[in-house]
């Protein structure tokens, strides 16, 4: 079978992997990379647990071919703890708003596109961006609550 | 399974090289979730660099969509404010960064609320070396590489959209309605009435667009609207909801879009 290289950046490193044809995003940052970050949930885009950002707008990293991405900034979580806990991580901790954690890292991504666009976001507002992130374990209010008070922290 | 990707740089190559086993990637919301499942009917996937695909372009009163423009492209469009209520109900932030406007032509229920919005926008199909085609008509052929899609520029106002989801805010459609009423709330001239889940395509509704034109929007004339809400339509049962639920609910959500304000 024929691989093709691909190269893009990484949370912030350059990086170059091989690819087999129609390979996806997830499988080419958590195999080909070792990045286990993102996480294969639903693998068709409804849970979200796979969720990275690309040139920062959250997308699907299970829906993206990864050949799609040549040349583009891929963020992903591990990248955000890179340098100590990210505000968005401690504050998860703070109000418990990780049980399982298997969508924790999708919602981490979704929360940092936010909260970069829109550093004072309503709950509304909250709520709508991470409305692509399924959890079955929190309720999401822990989940919301960590965000806003992530974002009212970055503002103090 | 051998699975090539092929990138062109124009719509025009993308055209000649579809056929047999060759699917066209758009934002590939579904093209990719189809070959995580196992799809095996696709050998090749077919993308194209051509920047025209992402561009809209208004000229006098049209307004030029390009396909790979996706819901989060439509979000940052001032010439589509009026459709920017639509764009942002389609999946979560991540699914509108992705989906393409070309792709929801050819999304089977109970995806396609796009197309539903275009169909009562007189929306023009631009299918690549061949002349542009009335979108109801290519909702029953699909076929070949569509490099854009036109409307006319909306009347201010007349323009209403309804996604009906039991799951807020990301919820599948039950169905979902889109209305043009120009000249509202006095005489209707032009109107149009389209449907999207109640049934394998979004469709127009003629009986109700008969019910409304020419007549001020009124008790009477919403009354006769909602009668004709469902002929000439058969809906569907599926996961979201069974035939009996759409038939009853849709007079109802019709109603609803008729009598919002604007
Ligand atoms: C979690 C989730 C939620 C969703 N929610 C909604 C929703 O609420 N409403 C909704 O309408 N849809 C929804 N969708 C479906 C889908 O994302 C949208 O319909 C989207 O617009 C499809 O576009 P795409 O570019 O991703 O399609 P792709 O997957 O790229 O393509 C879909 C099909 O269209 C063909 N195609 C694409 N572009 C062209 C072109 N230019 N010419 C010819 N053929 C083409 C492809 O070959 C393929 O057969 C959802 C999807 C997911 C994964």
């Amino acid at each position: 079978m024929s691989k093709k290289p691909v190269q893009f950046r990484l949370n912030g490193a350059e990086r170059a992997v091989f690819v087999e044809g129609g390979q996806n995003l997830l499988d080419t940052i958590r195999r080909g990379l070792g990045d286990t970050s993102p996480k294969w949930g639903c693998g068709q885009g409804t849970c979200g647990a796979c969720t990275v950002l690309i040139d920062g707008q959250p997308h699907l990293a299970c829906l993206t071919l990864a050949e799609a991405v040549e040349g583009r900034e891929i963020s992903t979580n591990a990248g955000l703890g890179a340098n100590g806990l990210h505000p968005l991580q401690q504050a998860f901790m703070d109000h418990f708003a990780a049980q399982c954690g298997f969508c924790t890292s999708g919602m981490l991504m979704a929360a940092k596109a936010l909260l970069d666009r829109n550093p004072n976001p309503t709950r509304d507002e909250v709520i709508e961006a991470i409305s692509g992130n399924i959890c079955r374990c929190t309720g999401y209010e822990p989940i919301i609550d960590a965000i806003l008070d992530a974002a009212k922290r970055r503002a103090a | 399974m051998t699975l090539t990707v092929e990138t062109v740089p124009t719509v025009a190559d993308a055209a000649r090289r579809l056929g047999t086993g060759v699917r066209y990637l758009g934002g590939g919301t579904l093209v990719m979730r189809a070959l995580n499942y196992g799809d095996t009917s696709v050998s090749t996937i077919l993308r194209s660099s051509d920047p025209a695909l992402t561009r809209v372009e208004t000229s006098g009163d049209r307004i030029r969509i390009g396909a790979g423009v996706t819901m989060a492209g439509v979000m940052a469009s001032r010439d589509l404010e009026a459709l920017h209520p639509v764009a942002r109900v389609i999946g979560g932030p991540a699914v509108r960064n992705m989906g393409t406007v070309g792709g929801n032509l050819f999304a089977d229920p109970p995806y396609g609320d796009f197309a539903v919005a275009l169909l009562v926008l007189d929306a023009m199909v631009q299918v690549e070396g061949a002349s542009e085609v009335p979108l109801e008509r290519f909702l029953g052929e699909r076929r070949g590489l569509v490099s854009a899609v036109t409307i006319r520029r909306p009347e201010r106002g007349a323009f209403r959209f309804r996604k009906v989801s039991r799951v807020k805010p990301k919820g599948i459609a039950v169905l979902s309605m889109a209305a043009y009423l120009p000249g509202a709330p006095g005489r209707i001239t032009g109107a149009r009435i389209a449907y999207g889940n109640m049934g394998p395509r979004p469709i127009r509704v003629a009986a109700v667009e008969q019910a409304l034109e020419g007549r001020g929007l009124d008790a009477g004339t919403i009354a006769s609207a909602a009668g004709a809400a469902l002929q000439g339509v058969s809906p569907q049962t599926d996961p979201i909801a069974s035939e009996w639920y759409r038939r009853e609910v849709a007079p109802v959500h019709l109603r609803r879009l008729l009598e919002a304000q604007s």
